[in-house]
């Protein structure tokens, strides 16, 4: 059976959702889950459960390989070739998203970011074109299948495997060409806006940076990430790590909560594929009531407290 | 300092996208503009010239008709341009790498290269680290704040979760903008005027001694993202417009 490996991302040594996802995307394979940055150990129940036939402890020369993403990108491509992978899978996250283009790179292999679908042994990939306009099926002629997949695209669905857990020495040597000096941490314990299952984003109508509070005592309520409209972001309320849309994030909740949002084109190429879109808007003529699933008219000041407190 | 920026020719993303074909659209009947993130590239490219001298140099792989798209970059201050034609607009992301490497090589080197962190079109975010690649240089993508000295370059990148990398890497070097490393300007009148005397040089991927016949990934089918046909709206008190909402986000939808 060929084999097939899941690039895992995790979070305080637990797995994330989102790589549960991409665990899905590869039923049916051989599935060797490839730990980078935690203790495999403490994963096996989540990963086993999910498919994985073994689970691997990647490292570079027996040392962690996040020192450079060209370290952490040619100790996959060590892995590929010591696991015979047909196929290897990650989350488009922001470090997966650069990762499997630098492990596409050295391999000299085709790429599928961001894919909404995919099929692994007829090697073609869903993904959105035209900033979310369509889709299109690509097909890959490639001897391993590289691509990432966009988070919460895929639902998780559990599928037992056996786990094994073993370690892998990478003997690879970091080139040298980028050296990160530092880390700047941003707000500890804040959800990860391109991952986060449920959205609650602020437009325009929120008026000032300090509204965001309310939106974020809603969000804390259902474990959710706040967004801003690029509106939002031009008018100085928020920063851009917050924006959804063209030249922001592109986002794939099971629920995304627009507040105050108006609805432009460019906001929906960001978060189009969402599950369920809900709009709190006072204009009962916004455009996003036209492309949404359910709407409330009424101003956001006065529903978003009311939700909050029936949350 | 000799810098060149990589701009894509794409569809303007308020344009609609009318599927012709099972794998084509119509262009001809839609506005073309820079790649709104190659724009980033261009300004950065253009101030550091102004700050240090030398010369910008637009790239680019795409239709004939991309010379258009060239001239608002032009316009914005690049001196001049090449223009490396194919027929495809979803030419495959290795092809289009090695097409600008070779097209570089053959006018020279640059010290930094400029791209935008993707091209909204096919939104495949990986030409500029293939490019990187083949060339041996350093790359950092979703660039946000940069300085750069006669031999190093510093780039500041979001990371996830608000996180931020500082990261330094000699010259020559690969950079991919986004959104927040610049306000790209509007070119004035007489800009225009002047981009349009400025020189692109022609050529075909062939002329640059590459195949195209055998990508790696192909394009088999294109359909629009279904529309929502419009909202189920909530009527009553706020209080009664919330409940029923939480409602159906619990019960009917199961996404609560």
């Amino acid at each position: 059976m060929a084999s097939t490996g899941i690039l895992i991302e995790t979070e305080n040594n637990a797995v994330k959702e989102t790589s549960l996802g991409v665990m899905t995307a590869a039923a049916g394979q051989n599935i060797i889950a490839l730990v980078t940055d935690a203790d495999p150990a403490g994963l096996k129940d989540k990963l086993a459960e999910y498919g994985a036939a073994k689970i691997v402890k990647l490292t570079a020369a027996g040392k962690d390989v996040s020192a450079s993403p060209d370290l952490a990108a040619l100790a996959l491509a060590a892995a590929v070739e010591k696991y015979s992978l047909t196929a290897l899978l990650g989350t488009a996250s922001t470090t997966g998203k650069d990762l499997f283009a630098r492990l596409a790179a050295i391999m000299d292999q085709p790429m599928v970011s961001d894919c909404v679908a995919l099929d692994i042994a007829a090697k073609t990939a869903k993904k959105s074109h035209f900033s979310g306009k369509t889709f299109a099926t690509l097909k890959v002629d490639a001897q391993v299948f590289l691509a990432t997949v966009r988070p919460n695209a895929i639902e998780a669905k559990a599928s037992a495997g056996a786990g094994e857990i073993e370690a892998f020495s990478a003997d690879v040597a970091d080139p040298g060409l980028v050296t990160i000096k530092e880390v700047k941490k941003g707000d500890a314990g804040k959800i990860d806006l391109t991952e986060a299952p449920v959205i609650v984003t602020g437009g325009r109508a929120i008026k000032a940076a300090e509204n965001y509070k309310m939106l974020e005592e809603c969000a804390a309520k259902i474990g959710a990430a706040v967004g801003a409209s690029r509106a939002a972001v031009d008018a100085g309320y928020a920063p851009h790590s917050m924006q959804v849309g063209q030249t922001g994030k592109t986002v794939s909740p099971r629920l995304y909560i627009a507040c105050g949002v108006s609805g432009a084109v460019q906001h929906f190429a960001g978060m189009k594929t969402s599950k369920v879109i809900v709009a709190i808007n006072e204009d009962k003529d916004a455009p996003i009531f036209a492309k949404c699933d359910y709407g409330i008219v009424g101003d956001i000041f006065d529903v978003v407290p009311v939700l909050t407190e029936k949350l | 300092m000799k810098i060149c920026v990589c701009v894509k020719h794409v569809p303007d993303t308020a344009a609609t996208i009318k599927i012709d074909g099972d794998a084509g659209f119509k262009d001809s009947e839609i506005k073309f503009v820079v790649n709104p993130y190659d724009e980033y590239g261009v300004e950065e490219a253009v101030k550091l010239k102004e700050k240090n001298g030398g010369e910008v140099v637009i790239v680019t792989v795409g239709k004939k008709e991309a010379a258009a798209t060239i001239r608002s970059a032009l316009a914005m201050g690049a001196d001049r341009a090449i223009l490396v034609t194919t027929d495809s607009q979803f030419l495959d992301a290795t092809l289009t790498a090695k097409a600008l490497k070779s097209a570089m090589e053959k006018d020279g080197l640059p010290d930094v290269i400029f791209t935008g962190k993707g091209s909204v079109d096919t939104e495949s975010f990986q030409t500029q680290y293939r490019l990187a690649h083949f060339l041996g240089i350093p790359v950092v993508n979703e660039v946000s704040t940069l300085s750069v000295d006669g031999k190093k370059a510093v780039a500041e990148l979001e990371v996830g979760g608000g996180d931020k990398q500082v990261i330094e890497m000699g010259l020559p070097c690969v950079i991919g903008a986004t959104k927040g490393l610049n306000e790209p300007r509007y070119p004035k009148f007489p800009d225009i005027m002047k981009a349009k005397k400025k020189k692109i040089d022609e050529m075909a991927l062939a002329d640059l001694g590459i195949d195209a016949s055998a990508p790696g990934v192909t394009l088999e089918k294109l359909e629009p993202v279904p529309e929502r046909t419009g909202a189920k709206m909530i009527e009553g008190s706020v209080d009664e417009q919330v409940t029923e909402l939480i409602r159906i986000l619990r019960e009917d939808e199961k996404v609560l």
